[in-house]
């Protein structure tokens, strides 16, 4: 088994029925991903991508019991899409959108926080488990089972990393993007928590960058794991002071430098890996150890 | 975004936060006509985006209109952190008994707006943070309630403010809050806050960035964006709807995704060569924004070749391509390309370029390396 879903698990569409929201549900059906409805203020009764489409999440999950949403609503209703799916009682929140202002990340994150909801994002590609569906916008097809545990804060450098493991032999358990925003719904450390007690995954990819301090978070938290980790800082030759394309990709002060993480994560006796292409040889290494 | 002091001190003041009285001056004489309508001696402030200005010489003093027009011709057209100060801000000169900061940053790790306050103001903060820290009092604002005025003065108190300074710093701390979060600002500071010899308190300098994801509906401020003279490049890029940054650099580089960017940067560094910019071009873009993308870059007098590093998800291998082949004609002649192309219609892409005699990378790995040594050829 892998973490957070399986292609039992029921999703909904927060967006459905926008250009964006109906080109990834189609892609989400079509990697087995079980979407049983969708949401759009309005547009309730109608169908969408084959699934009955909801004026609000209230009454999709009533009508279909669904535990995960994924949303596709653009930034000026975004955390409150977010906010409605965790008042619902949604437990597992995946939010693609960019460009959230950071103030209503601020208070989406009390109401998620109030209802014990898992929420992934935003800004982020989402997750998706192989051989059993995704939630979000990850290209599927790179992606095979396997017991690799991976985690990232972009989405381009994940499928480059995911396409090297895959090529290696190296199949993944659960992929998940955890988001280029300053503020996020889960971080780093909160996924190696579920893969340590994950028995499908024997070893974890850590694909970090520039700005806060998730990857440091995380190197405290990996030294009490069993599980080996490998990672990658990408960043290094950014300068201070300037926001990276993602939100959250800024050096301020002496916080959030590519070299500071590195640091951090050797200290926890991390390999950290110099460039992508060293990622799947340190995978196979770290997995000889263990078994 | 960056906004200049007095559009800060401009925010500040619809919340009732006191400000000193005066005038934003672009030439002298503007400056002595604002100056003399004050009355009494000014302060002339340098209004760029950076931070140093009186170390720098951008702050000067005029007793007299005269003496204002003086100074401020001295202020004006000065390089600060190469900026060239273009505009100044003239003020009364207050009479500074002590200076306090009241700063309010989004924290990422609190994931709330924190407050910061602290009794040891006019200096650099991160300076206090640095050697002081227990000088500084920090309390994230419940996004329930915003800051409430009882929360206000209790920091003030905490951080050992004296007591004539308590009710009003507490009502401009609050209304400081207020500003932070209608503004979508990511930092408001003011600093110093001023307790002045006639016991007045007032914001003698300000400073606020404003959060670019909220600009949408900080119709008002996003007016308010100018180049940041040291980068015009990256001002029309912003206004063209490009994540662009300048870097020092020769190798041009475009990709899609900020991770993926980030590591070509980190990978052509790694090769030996030195990037001359980040371009994100996101997802799904067609061979129009491809051309325009390579436009752009070679517009930067320092790249001498430029990498282009695609990873098809939604991106289609064959509109880089296109996109590409397109920006050819418009490019200096001779000017290196290599591209990289993987994921969705990588082989397509690859055949187009191969028509066009266009170079292109297995891996980005290669591709750096092409890059790098097309351009150590041609010096």
């Amino acid at each position: 088994m892998s973490i957070l879903m399986d292609s039992s698990t029921p999703v909904i569409v927060q967006g459905i029925t926008g250009r964006e929201g109906q080109f990834h549900t189609r892609n989400m059906i079509a990697s087995g991903t079980h979407i049983v409805g969708g949401v759009t203020p309005g547009k309730g009764g109608e169908i969408a991508e084959g699934v009955p489409v909801f004026d609000t999440v209230n009454e999709a999950r009533a009508a279909t019991g669904a535990t995960a949403s994924c949303i596709f609503v653009p930034p000026p209703g975004a955390a409150d899409a977010i906010m409605e799916a965790a008042s619902a009682g949604i437990q597992l929140i995946v939010c693609i959108t960019e460009g959230i202002p950071t103030i209503d990340m601020t208070r989406a994150m009390l109401t998620v926080r109030e209802h014990n909801a898992l929420l992934i994002g935003p800004n982020c590609p989402g997750m998706c488990t192989p051989g059993h569906g995704k939630i979000g916008i990850i290209p599927y097809q790179i992606f095979t089972p396997g017991p690799v545990g991976f985690i990232s804060r972009s989405g381009t450098l994940t499928y480059e990393v995911v396409a090297l493991l895959t090529g290696a032999g190296l199949g993944q358990s659960t992929c998940i993007g955890i988001g280029g925003d300053p503020i996020i719904g889960s971080t780093f450390a909160d996924y190696l928590k579920m893969f340590e007690s994950d028995p499908q995954t024997k070893a974890v990819v850590m694909c970090g960058e520039i700005g806060g301090s998730d990857e440091e978070d995380a190197a405290e938290y990996i030294k009490s794991m069993s599980k080996p980790v490998v990672a990658f800082v990408s960043g290094r030759t950014a300068p201070a002071g300037k926001r990276m394309g993602h939100a959250g990709a800024i050096i301020s002060g002496n916080t959030g430098t590519a070299q500071g993480k590195v640091a951090a994560l050797q200290a926890a006796k991390v390999p950290v890996a110099d460039t992508i292409f060293d990622i799947p040889g340190m995978v196979k290494e770290a997995l000889a150890r263990v078994s | 975004m960056k906004i200049h002091e007095y559009q800060a001190k401009d925010i500040l003041a619809r919340y009732g936060i006191p400000i000193q009285p005066g005038g934003v001056a672009h030439t002298p004489e503007e400056a002595e006509a604002i100056a003399r309508e004050l009355g009494g001696p000014v302060v002339i402030k340098a209004q760029v985006y950076v931070g140093g200005r009186g170390k720098a010489g951008g702050i000067q003093f005029g007793d007299t209109p005269a003496e204002a027009r003086a100074a401020a011709a001295k202020v004006l057209g000065m390089d600060i952190k190469g900026l060239t100060v273009e505009k100044v801000l003239v003020v009364s000169k207050l009479d500074i008994k002590e200076e306090y900061y009241l700063g309010i940053i989004l924290d990422r790790k609190s994931q709330a707006p924190v407050v910061m306050v602290s009794k040891a103001g006019g200096i650099d903060i991160e300076e206090v943070a640095a050697t002081a820290p227990e000088k500084i009092i920090r309390q994230p604002i419940d996004m329930r309630y915003g800051l409430r005025p009882f929360e206000a003065r209790d920091i003030l108190a905490r951080a050992g403010l004296p007591h004539n300074v308590i009710a009003r710093g507490g009502a401009i701390l609050t209304a400081l809050a207020r500003a932070f979060i209608d503004s979508d600002a990511s930092l408001a500071e003011i600093n110093p806050l001023a307790l002045t010899a006639e016991g007045q308190v007032q914001a003698a300098d300000a400073k606020i960035l404003i959060d670019d994801n909220g600009l949408f509906r900080q119709k008002e401020y996003a007016l308010w964006a100018e180049t940041e003279e040291s980068n015009p490049l990256e001002f029309e890029a912003k206004q063209a709807g490009l994540t662009y940054v300048k870097l020092d650099g020769n190798v041009g580089i475009i990709g899609n995704g900020a991770g993926l960017v980030m590591t070509t940067l980190d990978m052509v560094a790694r090769v030996g060569g030195k990037p001359a910019n980040f371009l994100d071009i996101g997802g799904g873009a067609k061979a129009e924004i491809m051309r325009k993308a390579l436009t752009f870059v070679a517009r930067d007098p320092q790249v001498k070749g430029i990498l282009v590093n695609i990873f098809g998800g939604i991106t289609r291998g064959e509109e880089v391509a296109q996109g590409v082949i397109l920006a050819q004609a418009e490019l200096p002649k001779g000017m290196p390309i290599v591209v990289r192309l993987s994921g969705t219609g990588a082989e397509e892409g690859r055949a187009i370029l191969k028509d066009a005699g266009l170079d292109w990378g297995r891996d980005m790995r290669e591709a750096a390396q092409k890059i790098v040594a097309a351009i150590a050829a041609r010096e």
